[in-house]
């Protein structure tokens, strides 16, 4: 049973409070894992599109609602500005009145509904306007499972984010992360709006570093569940785990070539922390570069040419690029003494990393293209760590401490819409966004 | 009742001991037929080396390898913010353990690297790497053999203290010896 309470402060600040049933299990799992997640959205966008989403015809039928889903996918997107649209409901098969809805400042709208089949599935309708123009945009019916409904919900709101803006949305991929509380350590797999979270691996010891294989199936991480840092590849839906890199001393910060094949793993095997190339089943690794210093933190650019990578060669840990098959090295972040966790946007323009600027530790975002660009500031905490951008790469997730607890928070490129993704349990670290097509 | 069970426990345990006991009794060399060997320091066999075989035991010394010499040395080396230099302070825990170690060529040890919880999980494992390979450096300059010693990390993750203050940091970046 969904319940949800709506707050309209003023257009800047839309509140939302859901609570969700608790998941199914995966793996190792001991205790339902209730992700129990609320979304709160801060900020305003710059240019953003009024859509009204009024409530779906039943739209509680099935214990979720997915207009409701569609708003707050919209909104946490820093694209659209939602239009209050009260208590109105109405379904997709309706005829609108275009002029009521232009004077109400919406340029788009949505309708639906749900209805329950005779095979206990649900069909969920929905049709978009185009309110400037006024005419139909497109609309689509899907018949699902019950325990498909969110995912249902969050394929409409791809569906319109594509439509009125061009670019894929990412409303139905997923997230990983790890929790702590006191001795326990979960890694956990949620939708991207941080609901339906399901344990993946439930361990007495340490999980760090999880990264997505490129085809969203596998985890590969860190374990420390032999006294020391072990990377573990992990196919989520069976459960099925085995190490590939478990040489002596510690072997960490795996992440994937873009084909799934092989991937970059920190090892100290000969000393030091350095960059290795090794099969997604393991093997024999192959050494990339050769340095004095700590080179880690290592992650493929999308289309597979380059190594990004953070390494105190310099002196300070800064943030650099090399080849991905190995060769010189190019700095690329000049901006203060201690840059680090680098994360690459998709079309490869844009950087994400954290520095530290006194004693704080912030996300900063850097165009890699301006010539003498300032990574630009976008968050007002001081505890960041670890971000990873959305497959469109319109957004961040990232880890940063509120009120003593480590939090989930996303962020638009220029930190003006962030959406917390507050937590039951103790610490909420190391997130990583999955690929599109779960 | 407990009573009971304790003589029940005692008669098990006295019954096991006989049972275990290598040399039936009354198959026992007399007494007198035993010289001062076998038993005790194990120096020559003298004389008696026919009726000794059977009662000859060769003592073995395992003092030397584990926890009981172990547990007597001083464990954790402190580190300066950012640094994996071993400081003088702590030249008397690296003189201790390579003194441990170069006497008993079977004792091993795992040389544990630990960091504050600034910074990243990652960037913090690596710098636990090195505080963690540079007190090996340290055991094996003074005599140490390498492999003894493993050199691993856990970064930020295994806090000895919890705050987010210069105390609690400053006794988190610190190196663990731990027998293996």
């Amino acid at each position: 049973m969904t319940r949800m309470a709506f707050e309209s402060n003023s257009l800047s600040q839309i509140r939302f409070t859901r609570r969700d049933a608790c998941a199914s299990l995966l793996a190792l799992a001991a205790w339902p894992a209730a992700a129990q997640f609320k979304v709160e959205i801060s900020g305003v966008g710059g240019t953003q599109l009024p859509i009204a989403i009024v409530r779906f015809r039943d739209d509680d039928k099935g214990g979720q609602s997915p207009s409701a889903i569609i708003r707050a996918d919209l909104e946490r997107s820093g694209a659209f500005r939602i239009v209050d649209t009260g208590t109105t409901s109405f379904d997709e098969t309706s005829r609108p009145e275009m002029s009521q809805w232009r004077s109400r400042a919406a340029d788009a709208l949505v309708a639906g509904s749900v209805t329950r089949l005779a095979d206990g599935r649900f069909d969920v309708r929905f049709k978009l306007w185009d309110v400037v123009k006024g005419n139909e945009i497109g609309g689509q019916s899907n018949a699902v499972e019950a325990s498909e409904l969110r995912l249902a919900a969050h394929r409409i709101a791809d569906f319109i984010y594509e439509k009125l803006t061009g670019e894929k949305g990412v409303f139905s991929t997923r997230i990983a992360y790890v929790t702590r509380a006191g001795s326990r350590h979960t890694l956990r797999v949620a939708d991207a709006d941080g609901e339906n979270g399901q344990v993946a691996l439930n361990s007495g010891q340490p999980i760090i570093s999880p990264a997505w294989s490129p085809n969203g199936k596998e985890l590969a991480y860190v374990s420390f569940e032999r006294q020391k840092a072990v990377v573990f590849v992990h196919t989520v839906a069976t459960g099925e785990r085995r190490p590939i890199a478990d040489f002596r001393g510690s072997n960490s910060a795996p992440a994937w070539t873009p084909d799934g094949e092989r991937l970059v793993v920190t090892l100290s095997r000969e000393g030091g922390s350095q960059l290795y190339s090794i099969g997604r089943n393991g093997g024999e690794p192959r050494r990339l570069a050769s340095s004095p210093a700590i080179d880690t933190e290592a992650e493929y650019s999308a289309d597979g040419r380059w190594l990004y990578f953070t390494s105190d060669r310099g002196g300070s840990p800064q943030i650099y690029r090399m080849p991905a098959g190995g060769g010189n090295a190019e700095r690329v972040t000049f901006s203060g003494s201690y840059n680090i966790s680098p994360a690459l946007s998709p079309d490869g323009k844009t950087l994400a990393y954290v520095t530290r600027a006194g004693n704080a530790f912030k996300l900063v975002v850097l165009d890699l293209a301006g010539n003498g660009a300032q990574p630009q500031q976008i968050t007002d905490t001081g505890d960041d760590e670890h971000p990873s951008f959305a497959p469109n790469g319109r957004l961040l997730i990232y880890a940063t401490r509120v009120g003593g607890r480590s939090v989930l928070m996303t962020t638009t490129l220029d930190g003006k819409i962030k959406a917390r993704l507050p937590s039951q349990t103790a610490d909420l670290r190391e997130p990583v966004w999955g690929p599109y097509g779960r | 009742m407990k009573n009971l069970h304790r003589h029940l426990l005692s008669a098990i345990a006295v019954a096991s001991l006989a049972a275990c006991s290598s040399v039936p009794l009354d198959s026992q060399a007399p007494v007198e037929s035993r010289t001062g060997t076998g038993a005790t320091s194990g120096s020559g066999s003298g004389a008696n080396s026919a009726g000794t075989s059977q009662t000859r035991v060769a003592p073995v010394d395992v003092t030397g390898t584990n926890s009981v010499a172990f547990t007597n040395l001083p464990r954790v080396v402190y580190f300066d913010f950012d640094s994996y230099v071993v400081k003088d302070d702590y030249r008397p825990v690296i003189e201790a353990n390579a003194k441990a170690l170069t006497t008993n060529r079977r004792m091993k040890m795992a040389v544990e690297g630990h960091t504050d919880d600034r910074g990243s999980s990652e960037y913090n494992l690596a710098l636990g790497q090195r505080r963690a390979e540079a007190v090996v450096r340290s055991l094996t300059l003074l005599g140490a053999d390498p492999t003894q010693l493993e050199a691993v990390s856990f970064g930020k993750e295994r806090p000895a203290v919890q705050g987010e203050n210069e105390d609690a940091w400053a006794k988190n970046r610190r190196a663990e010896l731990a027998s293996r």
